[in-house]
């Protein structure tokens, strides 16, 4: 069985008291705790101080482009589904840049689980407004402050309807690992949004302020009402729910694929043996 | 025997259909077969044609005079009816174009009465068509009975013989009514394969085992997309259509890390959008093999029309320094062969590999007695299984003499397969360093380039070996510089020097001399700004000063471009 030793990575270049630290740390339990070692699942990551994340724990790792976890990690995922595949992704990264990649790898509902930190501000190119940031937020590039609204990943999720979705908060490493467990465990697509203090660049989402705000949602909450559900990713300001907020079970969308049915891509030999059969098409 | 026959008209009115049914036809003959299309961005009206050239001997572009014509609407007769030869024929419906034409080599076929009459649908008029053009060639029609046999086989027995008699309508008609046709066909011969270059690169990746293919359609790459996704079934091929190009590449990218051949395919706009991708992949050393079919540009530009303007691009694509491969391949044949070595390198050297083709090349339809598979390679490079398995240490950038590092599939073995598009170390992993980032770049660039040149075939000489005049060409140009050199060098000294594997130049620089000693050097490129002698110049220094661009978006004509370089020689 893995021990923690088993995900002892490089040495992190976070900022001491970076909400990133509690993430690795729930993450890491996590793998220990349902018996994965570091060869059996890949993380695809994409560039901020999110992107560092494999390097700092240990796995088979693609940390690609700002913005591309969702495409790497759906084709990694297709070649071979006997991988698990966890993308890894910051706010910017993944609402910003990749933000039509999330709408199309939800519809596909491939079994990709995505975790998201969200500092809901950049905070590898030094504090400017993220697609997360709530109004009214000043920042050198945001001089009169963020005007859009706030992007809200989770009612999206639900608009499409994606098969798993939650919310966690890097300050409640306990909870953090039993979502993390539960969207391993899922079948399906699922997106873990983690609200994570930025202490270098985001005054106003400080740890104090989360903490005074985050509640658990209560057992009793149906996570596959999808009506509730939507009401329930509306939540934000005084109150702010972490826990499973929808669930659907649903066909992936690897098992729709006639072609890997029987066994993963990877496994399949060339069929150039059938190549006379197809020159015949030509006559 | 050689024989041109167009068919004109407005799009959905069958134009496709009847060409690709007759081209099938003369192929099955055994006769060598050249088509191409021109049409608009649209699904209805305008003004297409579609040209198909038959004979007995190889050919390989399409002739500007032509033999008949078929005229599904006035324009076509505008546009078209000044390009017959002396005993060339027009065939039209004047029911349908709504007026008679009274010259004596007008044949007016009652196509869609015939229809009616001998099919019981209106629909079968391209039938009719089909079967007219064969009886004013004066072909023997059991080919053509043959074919609507198999074609319509699966739609019953009530729609074969509608169509067989319809074609038999037709067939008769024309044999009989067109008394001044007087073609003359050789023989039937061994049946000729017919086949596009988009098939040519979609049957060359499958016969490379490509596992995966993903891209957004755009024209004129879509059909190379088609052709491995009606091929998926059969030959174990997992196809998804990305939201956009940037998804397409990076998709394929992580089907390649996880171990299996990766392809995308576009045209100048959706490469432009991979581009971070292709700099991605040369970071991460992930082979991948990207077809891209030109289109003029710059941004939409003429969708469905030719250029050869996007070499350049292709060449610089992608921020930072790093090595690729660029094909240019002249036919279906190049393009096959040149798939499979594209492929073959992508893998070995960890590398992007580029096809470069172009509207003309992807549509038009040419004719082989057989592709002989037996010239195709398949080496598994990757490190899987018990070989990865068993392996004592394991990283992913090992540093080595060759740059060439073990490609491991991850999830093969306890070790990690660790990539980053970040600079990074030997295992793959994040740094800073400037000793890590110099080894990187040196294991990266140099070490492998010297034997990425080592694979490159030199440029191939067609015609004379001591040319005094020589025409400099490469990609899809190759089929109508090769027909002008043929026609030319009974009375000239006169070669072509084609460039299919055009990025990086082989070592192999004899073509050089042959230049330098040419008394007249002539470069042909389907652009404004002669991409290709650029890129000889900065590769070489040579310059080269004589030069014949087209950038209409319609490919050169045999006719018309051996006038432009015999106005070069008039020169000399």
């Amino acid at each position: 069985m893995p021990t923690l030793q088993d995900y002892k990575g490089r040495q992190p270049a976070w900022c001491p008291g970076c909400g990133n630290f509690s993430i690795l740390r729930a993450f890491n339990e996590a793998m220990v705790e349902l018996g994965l070692s570091p060869h059996e699942f890949v993380i695809v990551s994409g560039i901020g101080q999110a992107g560092k994340f494999p390097h700092y724990t240990r796995c088979n790792t693609f940390n690609g482009l700002h913005g591309r976890t969702l495409p790497v990690a759906t084709g990694i995922k297709l070649a071979n589904h006997a991988l698990k595949v966890f993308a890894v992704a910051g706010d910017g990264d993944c609402y910003g840049e990749g933000g039509n990649h999330l709408i199309h790898a939800i519809r596909r509902n491939i079994d990709i689980k995505l975790f998201v930190h969200d500092n809901q501000i950049y905070g590898l190119t030094k504090g400017q407004a993220s697609p997360t940031s709530m109004k009214g937020m000043v920042t050198k590039t945001q001089p009169f402050g963020v005007f859009s609204e706030q992007f809200n990943p989770l009612a999206m999720a639900i608009a499409l309807d994606c098969s798993f979705v939650a919310r966690g908060f890097a300050g409640d490493i306990e909870h953090l690992k039993y979502l993390f467990k539960e969207a391993i465990n899922h079948k399906g697509f699922a997106i873990i949004d983690i609200l994570q203090p930025c202490v270098s660049f985001n005054k106003i989402n400080t740890f104090e302020w989360y903490k005074q705000r985050v509640y658990r949602i209560p057992e009793e909450y149906d996570p596959y009402d999808r009506t509730k559900a939507f009401e329930k990713s509306l939540e934000w300001g005084d109150k702010i729910p972490i826990g499973i907020i929808y669930k659907k079970e649903k066909p992936t969308f690897e098992e729709n694929i006639p072609i890997i049915k029987e066994k993963p891509l990877v496994t399949h030999e060339p069929y150039l043996e059938k190549l006379k059969e197809i020159m015949e098409k030509f006559y | 025997m050689d024989y041109s026959i167009k068919i004109g008209g407005e799009a959905g009115q069958g134009i496709q259909t009847i060409g690709d049914t007759l081209a099938h036809i003369f192929a099955r003959a055994g006769y060598y077969v050249f088509t191409h299309q021109d049409y608009e961005s649209r699904i209805r009206g305008g003004h297409n044609f579609y040209q198909i050239r038959i004979s007995d001997k190889q050919i390989t572009a399409s002739r500007t005079p032509i033999d008949i014509l078929v005229a599904f609407d006035l324009e076509s007769i505008n546009q078209h009816e000044k390009e017959l030869t002396v005993q060339g024929h027009v065939l039209y419906d004047s029911s349908h174009l709504k007026q008679k034409f009274e010259k004596s080599n007008f044949l007016d076929v009652p196509l869609t009465e015939l229809a009616l009459t001998y099919g019981g649908n209106k629909i079968m008029a391209n039938t009719v068509a089909v079967g007219a053009v064969l009886g004013m060639l004066g072909m023997n029609p059991e080919i053509m009975y043959e074919m609507i046999r198999k074609t319509f086989m699966k739609k019953g027995d009530q729609i074969v013989q509608a169509n067989l008699k319809s074609a038999e309508a037709g067939y008769k008609f024309a044999k009989e009514k067109c008394l001044t046709c007087s073609f003359m066909l050789s023989g039937f011969e061994k049946r000729k394969m017919l086949i596009t270059g988009n098939e040519a690169i979609g049957l060359g990746a499958i016969a490379s085992g490509v596992k995966f293919y993903s891209a957004y359609p755009m024209t004129p790459s879509t059909g190379i997309f088609n052709f491995v996704a009606e091929n998926a079934k059969d030959f174990g091929i997992v196809v998804e259509q990305a939201e956009d190009e940037i998804a397409a590449i990076n998709m394929a990218l992580g089907a390649s890390f996880a171990g299996v051949r990766a392809m995308t395919g576009t045209s100048g706009g959706g490469f432009a959008l991979m581009v971070e991708g292709v700099s991605l992949a040369a970071m991460t050393e992930t082979p991948i093999v990207i077809a891209l079919a030109q289109r003029p540009g710059p941004a939409t530009g003429l969708p469905t029309r030719t250029e050869q303007a996007d070499l350049l691009f292709a060449l610089f694509a992608g921020h930072g320094e790093f090595p690729k491969v660029i094909f240019a391949p002249g036919s279906p044949e190049q393009a096959f062969y040149l798939t499979n070595k594209a492929f073959d390198l992508a893998e070995k050297y960890q590398i992007p590999a580029i096809i470069l083709t172009d509207q003309y090349l992807a549509d038009s339809q040419w004719s082989y007695l057989e592709f002989d598979l037996s010239r195709l390679k398949y080496k598994d490079y990757r490190l899987r299984g018990d070989n990865f398995r068993n392996l004592k240490e394991y990283k992913r950038h090992l540093l080595t003499e060759t740059g060439i590092s073990p490609l491991g599939v991850p999830g093969d073995s306890n070790h990690l397969v660790v990539t980053d598009s970040d600079e990074h170390d030997e295992e793959g992993h994040i740094i800073e360093d400037a000793d890590t980032r110099i080894k990187m770049v040196e294991k990266r660039l140099f070490k492998k380039l010297p034997f990425i040149k080592k694979e490159i075939s030199p440029p191939n000489l067609y015609g004379e070996g001591n040319p005094e005049i020589v025409l400099v060409c490469w990609g899809s140009t190759y089929g109508i510089v090769k027909e002008i050199v043929e026609e030319l060098s009974d009375r000239f000294r006169i070669a072509m020097l084609h460039f299919s594997e055009i990025y990086p130049f082989s070592e192999e620089k004899s073509w050089l001399k042959i230049l330098q000693n040419a008394k007249l050097t002539i470069n042909i490129e389907q652009n404004a700004t002669s991409q290709f002698a650029r890129l000889i110049m900065m590769e070489t220094g040579l310059e080269i000063k004589k030069h014949i661009n087209r950038f209409d978006g319609r490919p050169f004509t045999v006719d018309e471009l051996k006038e432009k370089v015999y106005a070069y020689i008039a020169g000399l």
